[in-house]
C-alpha cells in the first residue's frame, strides 16, 4: 500500500516507506527496535510538520481523500443511526445526509455533508456538493427536531454547492438564503462542527448554530483558493497566496470572532489516526451540548441572534467616521 | 459591463439597440433605453433618488468604514481598492441605507453600489443593511434592499460570508414582526448576496434581463463543460422558474412597490408616524425571540 501522504509530507513518506520495508522482513528483536526507533522519528516529524503548517497546507489536510467524514463521525459518536431521506419537494440529495441517532444517550438529529470515500461512492455523493434538495432536507428534517424537542448537530464538510444548471433552476441559492433565515429561529439546541471543507455558501447553508466548533485542521472560506486567485490573481497558480490571504484556518476564524472553539486534532491530522479524532470530537461536543441545552428557550435564540450579529465588530473591523 | 455605464459625455450608445441616446434623455427616463427598453446600470443615489418621493430620503450610518481586517493584498492592496472606489463614487463602501417616504409610506430602502468593489459584501455592507433592518423593527417601517452585486467581498475573508447569516437574522426578526420586505434584484445579482437577502422577499421583484444567480456563468460552464444556454440566469428565465414573483420595468417600480407595500399593511400618511401598527394576529402569535 502506497503510503497515504501529501505533497509536503516527503519527510514522513521516506519513514513510513522504511517502517513498510521492515514490516516485510521476518519479526526479529533487531527489526522491531529499528522499528521502534523509526515510529519515534515519524512522530517526532510530523509533530515538527505540523506545528508550522502554512494556510495552504493545512487546506490540503482539509481536503485528504481519507479525513474522517460524517459517515465516520456516526460510526463511531452515535449509536443506532436512522437515515431519513428527501426534501419532499424534488428529490433525495446523496451529498447530504440527514437522521436520527443516540449520542450518550440522548436523541438527537444528526445532519451532515457527505463526499463519499471511494470512486463510486464520491460519485453517488457529488463529492459533497449539495443540489437545493439537499438544503431543503437538512431543513425539513432540523424542523422535525425543533417540533420534538431533540437538539441538532451538524457537521460541515463541503467544498461548495454544485454550480450546475439543474442548482440554479431549482434555486440553490433561495434554498441556502432560507436555510441562514430559518435556522436562526429553530427553537432547539443546534452545534455545528465545521469538520474538513467549510465551503462559502454551500457550508454555512447548514451552519447556523448555537456553537459553532472547528477542527483544527478543517478550514472555511468565503471562496476556494483556487477560485480567489484566478479571480484576483487572474492566476490559478496563486492559491498557495490566496489561501493565506484569505485567513481561513481554524485559528484565523476562532481570532475573528468566527467561531466559537476549536476542536484539536491528533499530530499530523485526524486522517492519521480517526478513533483519536472522533474521541477528541466528542469531548468538545458533549460538553457544548450540555451547556447548550440548559439554556431556556429565549436565552439561547437571543445568544445566537447576538452571535452572528456580531460578527464584524466596531473598532476592529469597521470604524465609524464622523462620529 | 462597463458598457452599461453611462460616460460624461453628452451622449451614449445603447448596449442593447446601439442608439446613439441623448443623456439627458436617457436620465429623464430613469437610465432605460427609449428605443428597446434596455435596463443600463443605475447607481446607488439614483436608485434612491428614483423611489423616494421628491427624491430625498435621511441617510444612516454613512461614516462606516471597513478596516481591512485582514490586511489583505493580491495584486493590489485591498486598503487602495477602498480608496480607489471611495475616490470613484464618493461613497465609503458598497450600499446606501436611507429612510424616506415612498408613495407616502415611510420606508427604510438600501440601494447597492455596483461600482464599489462590484458591490461586494463585507462587514460594513453586512453592518449597515442590519442597522437598517433593526432601524425598521423599531420604527415599524417596511424594507426594501436593492440588490446590484458580485456577492460576499473576498478580501474580507469568512467575515465577508458570515454577512450572509448575520443579514439573514434581522431578516428573521423583520419576518416575525410581520413587516414588509420587498427585494428589488437588479443586474447584476449573483453569489452570496443572492444566497441570502436578495432571495428572501416577501416579494422578489427583478428588472428586465437581470443576471441573477448563485454561482457564475463561468462557473457553470467550467463545471459542466458546456455552453448555457440564452437567457440562462436571466430575470425572465428565473421568473419562469419561479424563483421570482415579478419582473417589472424599472419606469414602474416605484408604483409596484407602493401598491405591494399597501397590500401589506402600509398606509399613506404626511407624518413620520406612518409606521405599521402591530396586529391584533402579531400580539397573538409567538414571542418575539429577540434578547
Amino acid at each position: 500500500m502506497a503510503p497515504d501522504t501529501l505533497e509536503f509530507e516527503e519527510s514522513i513518506a521516506v519513514i513510513l516507506k522504511e517502517i513498510e520495508a521492515l514490516a516485510l522482513l521476518p519479526a526479529t528483536e533487531a527489526r522491531d527496535r529499528q522499528m521502534e526507533s523509526h515510529r519515534g522519528r515519524l512522530e517526532s516529524t510530523r509533530a515538527q510538520l505540523y506545528a508550522s503548517l502554512t494556510p495552504w497546507q493545512r487546506v490540503q489536510v482539509a481536503r485528504h481523500p481519507s479525513r474522517p467524514g460524517f459517515e465516520d463521525f456516526i460510526a463511531r459518536l452515535f449509536t443506532g443511526f436512522l437515515e431519513i431521506h428527501g426534501d419532499r419537494r424534488f428529490a433525495d440529495d446523496h451529498a447530504v445526509m440527514s437522521g436520527f441517532a443516540e449520542y450518550h444517550g440522548e436523541r438527537v438529529l444528526v445532519v451532515g455533508h457527505v463526499k463519499g470515500t471511494d470512486t463510486k461512492a464520491k460519485i453517488h455523493r457529488n463529492f459533497g456538493y449539495a443540489r437545493p434538495e439537499g438544503y431543503r432536507k437538512a431543513l425539513r428534517t432540523m424542523r422535525l427536531a425543533e417540533k420534538f424537542r431533540r437538539p441538532i448537530v451538524v457537521f460541515v464538510d463541503t467544498p461548495a454547492a454544485y454550480p450546475g444548471i439543474e442548482s440554479e433552476e431549482r434555486g440553490v441559492a433561495e434554498a441556502i438564503a432560507v436555510n441562514l433565515r430559518d435556522m436562526m429561529l429553530l427553537d432547539t439546541p443546534v452545534i455545528v462542527i465545521v469538520s474538513g471543507e467549510g465551503g462559502s455558501g454551500g457550508a454555512l447553508g447548514i451552519a447556523v448554530g448555537d456553537r459553532v466548533l472547528m477542527q483544527e485542521f478543517a478550514i472555511y472560506s468565503v471562496i476556494p483558493p483556487e477560485g480567489c486567485a484566478a479571480i484576483l490573481w487572474r492566476d490559478p497558480a496563486k492559491k498557495v497566496e490566496a489561501a493565506a490571504a484569505l485567513k481561513l484556518t481554524a485559528p484565523d476564524l476562532l481570532k475573528a470572532g468566527l467561531i466559537d472553539e476549536i476542536v484539536p486534532e491528533p499530530v499530523g491530522g485526524a486522517h492519521t489516526d480517526p478513533v483519536a479524532a472522533a474521541r477528541m470530537v466528542d469531548e468538545v461536543l458533549a460538553r457544548a451540548l450540555t451547556e447548550v441545552s440548559a439554556l431556556d428557550s429565549d436565552t439561547r435564540l437571543g445568544r445566537r441572534y447576538e452571535k452572528f450579529r456580531n460578527m464584524g465588530r466596531v473598532g476592529i473591523d469597521f470604524v465609524e467616521e464622523g462620529r | 459591463m462597463k458598457a452599461s455605464r453611462v460616460p460624461e459625455g453628452l451622449w451614449i450608445k445603447c448596449p442593447g439597440c446601439s442608439q446613439i441616446i441623448y443623456n439627458k434623455d436617457l436620465a429623464t427616463n430613469l437610465n432605460v433605453c427609449p428605443k428597446c427598453a434596455h435596463h443600463l446600470r443605475v447607481n446607488a443615489a439614483d436608485r434612491l433618488r428614483m423611489l423616494f418621493d421628491g427624491g430625498s430620503w435621511t441617510e444612516y450610518d454613512k461614516g462606516l468604514v471597513s478596516m481591512d481586517p485582514l490586511a489583505f493584498n493580491d495584486t493590489k492592496p485591498y486598503k487602495a481598492r477602498l480608496k480607489a472606489s471611495t475616490d470613484a463614487t464618493g461613497l465609503k463602501d458598497a450600499v446606501i441605507v436611507g429612510s424616506g417616504s415612498i408613495d407616502g409610506i415611510q420606508t427604510i430602502v438600501a440601494a447597492m453600489e455596483y461600482e464599489f468593489i462590484g458591490g461586494s459584501m463585507g462587514v460594513v455592507v453586512g453592518e449597515k443593511i442590519t442597522r437598517g433592518i433593526e432601524r425598521a423593527i423599531d420604527e415599524r417601517w417596511p424594507v426594501v434592499i436593492v440588490c446590484c452585486s458580485g456577492g460576499a467581498r473576498m478580501m474580507e475573508g469568512a467575515l465577508s460570508l458570515m454577512q450572509m447569516a448575520k443579514i439573514c437574522g434581522a431578516l428573521a426578526q423583520l419576518d416575525r414582526a410581520r413587516l414588509p420586505y420587498i427585494s428589488v434584484l437588479t443586474d447584476p445579482t449573483t453569489g452570496g448576496v443572492t444566497a441570502s437577502f436578495a432571495m428572501l422577499g416577501d416579494l422578489n421583484i427583478a428588472e428586465p434581463k437581470a443576471l441573477i444567480g448563485f454561482a457564475g456563468p463561468r462557473v457553470i460552464e467550467q463545471t459542466i463543460r458546456q455552453k448555457l444556454p440564452e437567457g440562462f440566469q436571466r430575470s425572465e428565465f428565473l421568473l419562469q422558474k419561479g424563483m421570482l414573483d415579478l419582473v417589472i420595468d424599472r419606469r414602474e417600480m416605484k408604483a409596484v412597490i407602493a401598491n405591494a407595500l399597501r397590500f401589506m399593511g402600509a398606509s399613506q400618511t404626511d407624518t413620520a408616524a406612518a409606521a405599521i401598527a402591530p396586529t391584533a394576529v402579531a400580539a397573538a402569535g409567538r414571542p418575539a425571540r429577540q434578547a
